[in-house]
């Protein structure tokens, strides 16, 4: 079980999370603290859930290496390395930089199997989000897991929301400031599965569990920051998240 | 060589005695009368694409420029004696049998030379796949490669200390009893060694992180009610059962 009433966030150096009020939140983080990622589970990333994503792609999905739309949802894993909290110190191992997809996280509460769309949301205990950083690729056929596996490239938090506390996960505003000047904006009604659709097609074919995060996927043309930048995510209401990019060999993890 | 199994009410740590199981505790019971869980919980799951030469053949891919690797969730895991279901709609779906490689040492940037000392040992892994849900995006995409129980692992875990040479272990799987599959790791594409050194060259690999380290050739459908047996030299033997949709509460 992955259960909350209100705001999970684990402060760095404490040795568990703090399920808190809205106020206590905003006051912990006006202080300038560093977390841990709230979660602990499993995390999948979603990759071209977003129709303008798809859309780009064009002709190209008929054509060589696709040969045809996707079907099941596609999702890849971001694996335990990849972990990291708010005000993450994250290394850029190139001058290519880092690619941003901001992401609504969904929080699985309890055991999700063969989930029906219209129950699907008893599944979820809250929602987070999710800077899934990766090298940028153009490929989506196979892409080495070294573009999107590197330490500290899934930096999730602050907090974890209890569900009770995003009233429509399918209509959020997605934004990303890099040096404090607006980068990007999104919405999450631009998906092509929604949150109770995505769960119900990928729970078909495998079980999420309790505490694992399933993304909502990364908008279309997510942007790329370089070492020396900062960058400040938002989705919908959610506190916002700000991560620290780094030359490679500079420290990093928590600030 | 150990395994790990649930028995009366708990989970226990098991050994081989004869072709029984001892418990931790002291009892001794037949291989059928536990239920066989992963002889580790596993970490990350890494595994590899077409890295047996002559199986990269029978797929027709041509040399690649770094190994394929790609990654497992947990909840596809599953131990010995379990059951893997078929969807009745499907016309090729098959096993894998491969060397398991398990972390035992955080590695970060570990040379090739060094990194056989970052293996704490080895385990069975059968890596289920079908093929008729094979996609072109993030290949092999996670409804091939990453469903409920398509990730057989065990019996056992095996030190590295016990496995005198790795690099010349045969790999075989039957069917019913009858041989389908046979390989041997010194075919390696890419071998451990270099494996560790790649992964640890951008990431960080810890304990209980595990390396499917790909499959031969000598794929084949399997179906409903199919046994499948894994085995490799000095690692034992990995049984598994092929099940229904109907089994599952599937119609």
């Amino acid at each position: 079980m992955f259960a909350l009433t209100d705001y999970l966030l684990h402060i760095e150096g404490e040795p568990l999370p703090r399920d808190v009020d809205a106020k206590t939140v905003r006051d912990l983080l006006a202080s300038g603290i560093a977390c841990r990622a709230p979660v602990t589970g499993a995390i999948y990333g979603t990759l071209l859930n977003d129709r303008y994503a798809l859309d780009a792609l064009d002709d190209a999905l008929h054509e060589k290496p696709y040969l045809a739309p996707p079907r099941a949802p596609i999702l890849y894993l971001k694996p335990r390395n990849t972990l990291a909290g708010h005000h993450a110190r994250v290394a850029v191992p190139s001058a290519d930089g880092v690619q941003i997809g901001a992401s609504l996280g969904i929080v699985i509460g309890r055991t999700a199997t063969r989930v029906t769309e219209r129950n699907a949301f008893d599944y979820i205990a809250g929602y987070t989000l999710v800077a899934d950083l990766c090298v940028p690729h153009s490929s989506v056929y196979r892409p080495s897991v070294r573009f999107r596996a590197r330490d500290n490239f899934c930096v999730v938090g602050p907090i974890v929301a209890a569900r009770r506390h995003v009233a429509d996960p399918d209509q959020l505003q997605i934004s990303i400031d890099v040096e404090g000047r607006p980068a990007f904006t999104a919405n999450t009604s631009h998906s092509i599965r929604g949150v109770a659709r995505l769960l119900t097609d990928v729970t078909d074919f495998m079980t999420l569990s309790a505490g694992d995060v399933i993304t909502l996927g990364a908008p279309f043309n997510a942007p790329v920051v370089h070492a020396g930048e900062h960058a400040t995510l938002c989705v919908g209401e959610l506190p916002p998240l700000q991560i620290t990019f780094v030359a490679p060999h500079a420290e990093q993890g928590a600030a | 060589m150990r395994g790990r199994v649930a028995y009366a009410g708990a989970i226990h740590e098991a050994t081989p005695e004869g072709d029984r199981v001892r418990l931790a505790d002291g009892r001794v019971r037949n291989e059928h009368e536990v239920v066989w869980l992963t002889p580790f919980e596993p970490g990350t799951i890494f595994a590899l694409g077409l890295n047996y030469a002559e199986h990269a053949k029978e797929l027709q891919f041509s040399k690649q420029e770094e190994p394929l690797v790609f990654l497992k969730g947990p909840g596809s895991v599953i131990g010995h004696r379990g059951a893997t279901r078929r969807p009745a709609d499907v016309a090729f779906m098959h096993y894998e049998c491969e060397l398991a490689v398990v972390i035992g040492r955080t590695a970060q940037g570990v040379s090739r030379a060094d990194a056989m000392q970052y293996v704490a040992g080895y385990t069975i892994a059968n890596d289920y796949a079908i093929r008729d849900y094979l996609e072109n995006y993030y290949r092999p995409n996670l409804r091939v490669k990453n469903r409920d129980g398509g990730t057989v692992l065990g019996p056992w875990f095996v030190d590295a200390a016990d496995v005198p040479n790795v690099n010349a272990l045969e790999l075989r799987t039957y069917v019913n009893g009858e041989l389908k599959q046979r390989g041997n790791t010194r075919d390696l594409v890419t071998g451990i060694a270099e494996l560790i050194e790649y992964l640890s060259s951008f990431m960080t690999l810890a304990p209980g992180d595990v390396i499917l380290t790909g499959t031969p050739d000598g794929i084949v459908n399997v179906n409903v009610g199919d046994e499948v047996t894994c085995e490799i030299d000095g690692l034992g033997r990995l049984v598994n059962t092929i099940a229904s949709d109907a089994e599952f509460g599937r119609s």
